[in-house]
């Protein structure tokens, strides 16, 4: 089989992915919607809490947490819920019994990932504009900084998503499994509470996984040059944030290339 | 020597100290309908999976179109068609976009609309798969198991839980298919269903082959004890032979003429069926 011919049906199953994807309710609220709907909330709660001197209120630290937060929610809780289930309910055996290339299956993954996000994120910028006074990167290094952040998160954390969804032995328990990861990372990384001002072991704990360096790369795509005093180092530390990205990219890629399964253990 | 599609010599499967599949030989021709019969839990699944590239084995020799299973690659794969027992997936698309998408997978696949139609499914094409009845659920899994016109097709216990009139319907698209040429192993527990459909069927039970026959030869169906019913002075008469012919001669001569309630009955595939798996339950104990 040729690699265009990998790549077409790469394509073709990002496609019917994505259909799969948004016409599943639970999915779409709970991949899609949640972010928003945790935005729109905490956002007004928080609401007019400014932050020191900084003139930034906790609205807009959130909204660029909850952006971070959305690659996490798209990606990495989606595959790690969804591959499972399809594991189980004969998804995988299928395509494994027909001519299909196995590359076409992951393309279709980041494909679908990739296109949940950029409509996720959209809608998150948005919602931060209208109602929290969010801004759109001003600069040129700030949108620099928004595709690059975006494009190492979403791959990270799709990788990561493949490898954890060894983890969950039945898809129903899948989600038992997977979201209080994902709540605990958003709690101690800078997206429910200002990071400078979590304990410092939390800190350091955090500074391992790659959202916090997500999150913080976000506050510096949609926060103003001055909130970077708000940072424990009072800097973005944005190269250090590509290095930790990529790092998990490697760490996830090679996770996920000894973990896949396709059929349930015990088979 | 016909073209034979599959060769199994010896295949052998072990789950721990258990021998799922225990050493089975089986030879399947080119546009052949093998049916696979035996108890739950005989073995006929494993082996099919074995057949199927699924599984791997601990023994013997297999070969499918001309290739080892266990070294199966996406151009053997195209060639091949697979129904698995109860696939529940898929459930948020529509019948004509799950068809047409699983077209593209393979180098010359039917036109999907056409084979939509073949499984009689034309009218629900719209109709998400979650919604359709569990014969219709059934029709979608064949289609897509058709749909790269594969030369082998295995279907897995395809028509459990059908009603009547599902079922009937459902044997005409295999005899389409048949007749099309494509070669097939059935594994049913309906032994109409093999009676119908299969030139031969094959008889498994603790992973080994009991028998395998054309179903009107199976274990000596065609010569062995046949019973035959007539009704003389209103009453109903039975008596068992090996001799049908001269019984029923001797009863013409004696009633003179047409014999009332004539009714020459050989043993069912079903008594076949249960006499082979009986006595094999008898040799393990």
């Amino acid at each position: 089989m040729s690699l265009g011919h990998t790549a077409d049906l790469g394509f073709r199953r990002a496609r019917i992915e994505l259909k799969q994807f948004f016409r599943d309710k639970e999915s779409a609220v709970f991949n899609f919607m949640l972010p928003m709907i945790l935005l729109v909330i905490f956002g007004f709660v928080f609401g007019g809490q400014e932050l020191g001197p900084t003139g930034i209120t906790f609205s807009q630290y959130f909204v660029a947490g909850m952006i971070a937060s959305g690659i996490v929610y798209t990606s990495f809780q989606n595959l790690a819920i969804s591959i499972p289930l399809e594991r189980e309910d004969g998804t995988l055996k299928r395509l494994q019994g027909t001519p299909m290339p196995k590359a076409s299956y992951f393309i279709g993954k980041v494909g679908m990932v990739f296109v949940a996000y950029l409509a996720q994120v959209t809608i998150l910028i948005a919602v931060g504009m209208i109602f929290f006074g969010i801004e759109l990167p001003k600069s040129g290094l700030q949108w620099f900084t928004f595709v690059w952040a975006s494009v190492l998160g979403l791959i990270a954390w799709t990788l990561l998503g493949i490898a954890y969804s060894a983890v969950p032995r039945t898809g129903r328990g899948a989600a038992a499994l997977v979201t209080p990861v994902v709540l605990v990372l958003q709690f101690i990384s800078g997206v429910f509470f200002v990071f400078s001002e979590l304990p410092t072991w939390m800190q350091n704990v955090a500074s391992v996984f790659p959202l916090k360096w997500l999150a913080q790369a976000m506050r510096s795509v949609f926060l103003p040059e001055s909130a970077a005093a708000l940072e424990s180092s009072g800097s973005w530390q944005l190269g250090m944030a590509a290095a930790v990205l990529f790092a998990w990219i490697i760490v996830g890629a090679l996770l996920a290339t000894w973990s896949f399964r396709w059929t349930p253990r015990g088979r | 020597m016909p073209d034979l599609i599959v060769r199994a010599e010896g295949v052998r499967k072990r789950y721990g100290d258990f021998w799922a599949v225990d050493g089975v030989d089986l030879e399947i021709a080119r546009g052949e309908c093998l049916a696979m019969l035996g108890p739950n839990g005989a073995g006929k699944t494993t082996f099919t999976e074995i057949l199927e590239g699924f599984r791997t084995r601990d023994g013997g020799m297999i070969d499918v179109l001309g290739v080892d299973p266990a070294e199966a690659t996406g151009a053997w794969k195209a060639r091949i068609g697979i129904v698995l027992q109860q696939d529940r997936d898929l459930g948020d698309l529509t019948v004509a976009e799950a068809v047409h998408h699983f077209s593209h997978y393979y180098p010359h696949p039917s036109n999907p609309d056409e084979v939509i139609a073949a499984v009689g499914l034309q009218e629900s094409a719209g109709v998400r798969i979650d919604r359709l009845s569990g014969g219709q659920r059934r029709r979608l899994d064949v289609a897509l198991g058709i749909v790269g016109q594969p030369e082998m097709l295995f279907l897995d216990e395809p028509t459990t839980g059908f009603d009547p009139e599902a079922r009937r319907d459902f044997w005409q698209l295999i005899e389409q298919l048949k007749y099309d040429g494509t070669t097939i192993l059935l594994t049913t527990h309906y032994l109409e269903e093999a009676e119908a459909l299969a030139d031969r069927v094959a008889v498994i039970a603790r992973g080994r082959l009991l028998a395998c026959a054309p179903p009107e030869l199976l274990d000596g169906r065609d010569n062995g004890t046949t019973e035959v019913h007539w009704m003389e002075n209103g009453v109903a008469r039975m008596e068992k032979t090996q001799e049908p012919t001269a019984l029923i001669h001797n009863l013409s001569q004696r009633i003179g003429g047409e014999i009332p309630g004539l009714m020459v009955r050989r043993a069912s595939l079903e008594d076949v069926y249960l006499n082979l798996i009986a006595g094999d339950a008898l040799e393990s104990s």
